[in-house]
């Protein structure tokens, strides 16, 4: 059973014209079993949120709390939170040229196992993930994410993150990009592993179209940089019919009170 | 790297004003400005028909020359030689010279092959061929299988010590040979290298520099390549004050099939300089240059230095010319300066292909932070970056024990930063 909790998370970036306040005081907890949606307009802050949680070194936390399982996340570096158990697939997975993609995810297992795993165990383990994932084997010999399609590197994220088995996965637009047959494909990974493990999920999306093959037990709408309103899934089919006019509308109201 | 600080070729010119690299990009055709270096290039044996290069010249002007132990200017005398063995195998595995066909002898200047590979085109190596004291020439007339590769092994003079040096590796026709160019030691050496490959040979040879912390090594390489003959050559530099390094391209006769691959890791305050000519005079020859570099200087101390300088000329009766260029550097430092200027000269319209890209990077961090985010520390992380930006020239290494050696020393390197 883990939990991650983030209390009161403030974060700036540092721009031309001087670090810029991007989340303004989020509060959210998931735990072992739950899956989360986060939806919110385009800038609202849920990469940013993401990010930090990783602990991408261009976001500064100014104020409030990451924990896992009650360690502090914030105190660790960015290769520790992983191997804590913390998983993020990016929103925009980045290019490793000349490192093969068999290599890497070797290289992932062994540190966040804590040992190399068994060659031929490995290997098939691999095969199997990758065939799951309907990805193609000859993927294994390519560098990391080179010339991927958009669609190819979102199953990539999800084969990461089954060979990895994380405590608490975040999805950042995960299902942006893919097709239909994807989107089933990269659906069906997702909850292949959280029937096989006790994963906590936090789904990062636009689309309640995921929302139906990954049913969330919550769904969090974030705007301007924190979590405006929080509900069941009925909440998505609302933003689905409505839009985010009611909460960006709350959201300009808070932000003219004084603090 | 997707964090390019200075690129051309393909016509993209990402970031000019970057401050460590000069890139001097462009395809001269006939019409455009004349400042191809091979127009002012001449050659000679004799030191003398050279002048002393003041620093300006195209040739010297990335040479720090103070730091050349006058090997330029005719004030370094030799006091020392290089010792030169000839051995099968490589590494541990190493033993005498075998194979019916393949001779190691020491020869007089009077010695009617020296010069088949090509002329000196700069004041240094004509100083080395005016004062090497006698010559070494490995000729082999058989083929001679990979798993019996010879290791010619060159050891400088000793630190304070001065040498001239003068090395030919021959194939005869249809010979084939894997060659390692071990050189090592400490001193200052300058020297040439004749690589002369007859009708229908191939050679495989990898030349590497892995010179004490005080060496000088300023070396001219001559290519000759005989009709179909294919070189396969591979240039490391890991060591030395100052490595400085010309291999030109001679084309004899048509078919001619050459690879010029090169690695580098340069340190702080080391100078490491690659100028390189393929001159394409002849018809239907092919040249493929690839050449990676990787910087990483203290922060306080003095800059790491690397030059990479390549020419290819076409010249009018080159029809059917083939030929690319490219050169990548990395810096892991913030204390670096990568100069890389590819030249492409074309007299000839009647080609398959020219093309050149050049490419320098800082360390990018968005690939540290999407393999730490997997769990990989970062020493690992920085690791498997590295390899894998060097990755391409090593695999093509068919000496498996160099290659081990290779990766070991690039590893080293890394760990010397305490990344
Ligand atoms: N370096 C920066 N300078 C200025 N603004 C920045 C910088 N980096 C991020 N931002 C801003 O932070 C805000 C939040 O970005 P973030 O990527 O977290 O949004 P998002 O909610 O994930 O959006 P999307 O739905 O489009 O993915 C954006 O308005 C973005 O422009
Ligand atoms: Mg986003």
């Amino acid at each position: 059973m883990s939990t991650l909790e983030i209390r009161d998370l403030h974060v700036e970036v540092e721009t031309e014209s001087g670090p810029k306040e991007i989340l303004r005081g989020v509060d959210l907890t998931v735990s072992s079993n739950e899956t989360h949606a986060i939806m919110g307009p385009n800038g609202s802050g849920k990469s940013t949120l993401a990010y930090s949680i990783a602990g991408h070194p261009k976001y500064t936390v100014t104020k409030g709390q990451v924990l896992l399982d009650g360690e502090d996340v914030l105190e660790m570096a960015v290769d520790e939170r992983a191997r804590a158990g913390l998983f993020l697939a990016m929103q925009y997975p980045v290019e490793v040229p000349g490192v093969s993609m068999s290599n890497f995810l070797r290289s992932a297992a062994t540190a966040t196992r804590g040992e190399a795993p068994k060659v031929r165990h490995w290997v098939k383990e691999v095969k199997g993930a990758m065939s799951d994932l309907e990805i193609d084997p000859a993927f294994a010999e390519r560098s990391v994410n080179e010339g991927f399609s958009g669609g190819e590197k979102k199953r990539h994220e999800v084969l990461q993150m089954a060979l990895l088995k994380p405590k608490i996965a975040i999805l950042d637009e995960t299902d942006s990009g893919l097709d239909v047959d994807a989107l089933r494909v990269v659906s069906k990974g997702v909850n292949d592993y959280k029937a096989d493990s006790d994963v906590g999920i936090l789904l990062i999306t636009h689309y309640t179209r995921i929302l139906r093959y990954i049913a969330p037990d919550k769904v969090h709408v974030f705007v301007n940089g924190r979590v405006a309103e929080s509900g069941g899934p009925e909440l998505a089919e609302e933003l689905e019919e409505n839009g985010y006019v009611r909460f960006t509308g709350a959201a300009a109201d808070k932000e003219e009170q004084p603090a | 790297m997707s964090e390019p600080v200075a690129q051309s070729g393909g016509g993209v010119i990402d970031a000019p004003d970057a401050p460590v690299l000069d890139v001097d990009p462009g395809i001269k055709t006939a019409l455009s400005p004349k400042i191809a270096p091979w127009e002012e290039r001449h050659t000679s044996y004799d030191v003398e028909a050279f002048e002393v290069p003041r620093g300006r010249e195209e040739q010297w002007r990335f040479t720090p020359l103070r730091r050349l132990r006058g090997l330029h200017d005719g004030s370094a005398s030799a006091t020392g030689r290089v010792e030169v063995a000839v051995r099968t195998g490589f590494g541990d595995s190493a033993d005498d010279l075998t194979g019916s066909g393949t001779r190691h002898e020491v020869v007089g200047r009077d010695d009617a092959r020296l010069g088949d590979g090509g002329i000196p085109a700069d004041r240094v190596a004509a100083q080395a061929w005016s004062a090497f004291p006698s010559a070494h020439v490995v000729s082999v007339n058989e083929a001679r299988s990979d798993d019996a590769p010879l290791t010619v092994t060159i050891t400088g003079p000793g630190e304070g010590q001065v040498a001239f040096a003068h090395l030919q590796l021959r194939l005869e026709h249809h010979a084939e040979a894997v060659v390692v160019l071990d050189h090592r030691g400490s001193g200052t050496v300058a020297a040439n290298t004749e690589l002369v490959v007859a009708d229908g040979a191939k050679l495989e040879v990898v030349e590497v520099h892995d010179w004490a912390d005080d060496a000088v090594y300023v070396g001219a390489q001559h290519l000759s390549v005989g009709r179909d003959a294919t070189i396969r050559h591979t240039s490391v530099t890991l060591g030395g004050d100052l490595v400085r390094l010309s291999p030109v391209i001679n084309y004899r006769a048509p078919g001619g099939d050459v690879e010029l691959d090169g690695l580098y890791f340069a340190d702080g305050g080391q100078h490491f300089e690659q100028r390189l000519l393929a001159d394409h005079s002849v018809a239907n020859c092919r040249s493929r240059v690839m050449y990676k570099g990787a910087l990483q200087g203290e922060e306080g101390g003095t800059a790491a230095h690397t030059v990479w300088i390549g020419d290819v000329l076409i010249r009018k009766a080159a029809e059917g010319t083939d030929t690319y260029e490219l050169n990548r550097n990395l810096l892991l430092t913030d204390n670096a300066r990568a100069d890389s200027v590819p030249n492409l000269e074309i007299e000839t319209g009647e080609i398959v292909g020219a093309g050149h890209a050049s490419a320098t990077g800082r360390f990018d961090d968005e690939q540290l932070f999407y393999l730490m985010a997997r769990g990989i520390p970062e020493a690992a992380a920085r690791r498997l970056v590295v390899r894998g930006f060097f990755g391409e020239v090593i695999q093509k290494i068919r000496v498996p024990a160099l290659r081990d050696r290779l990766e070991a020393a690039i590893e080293a390197e890394l760990e010397a930063i305490g990344s």
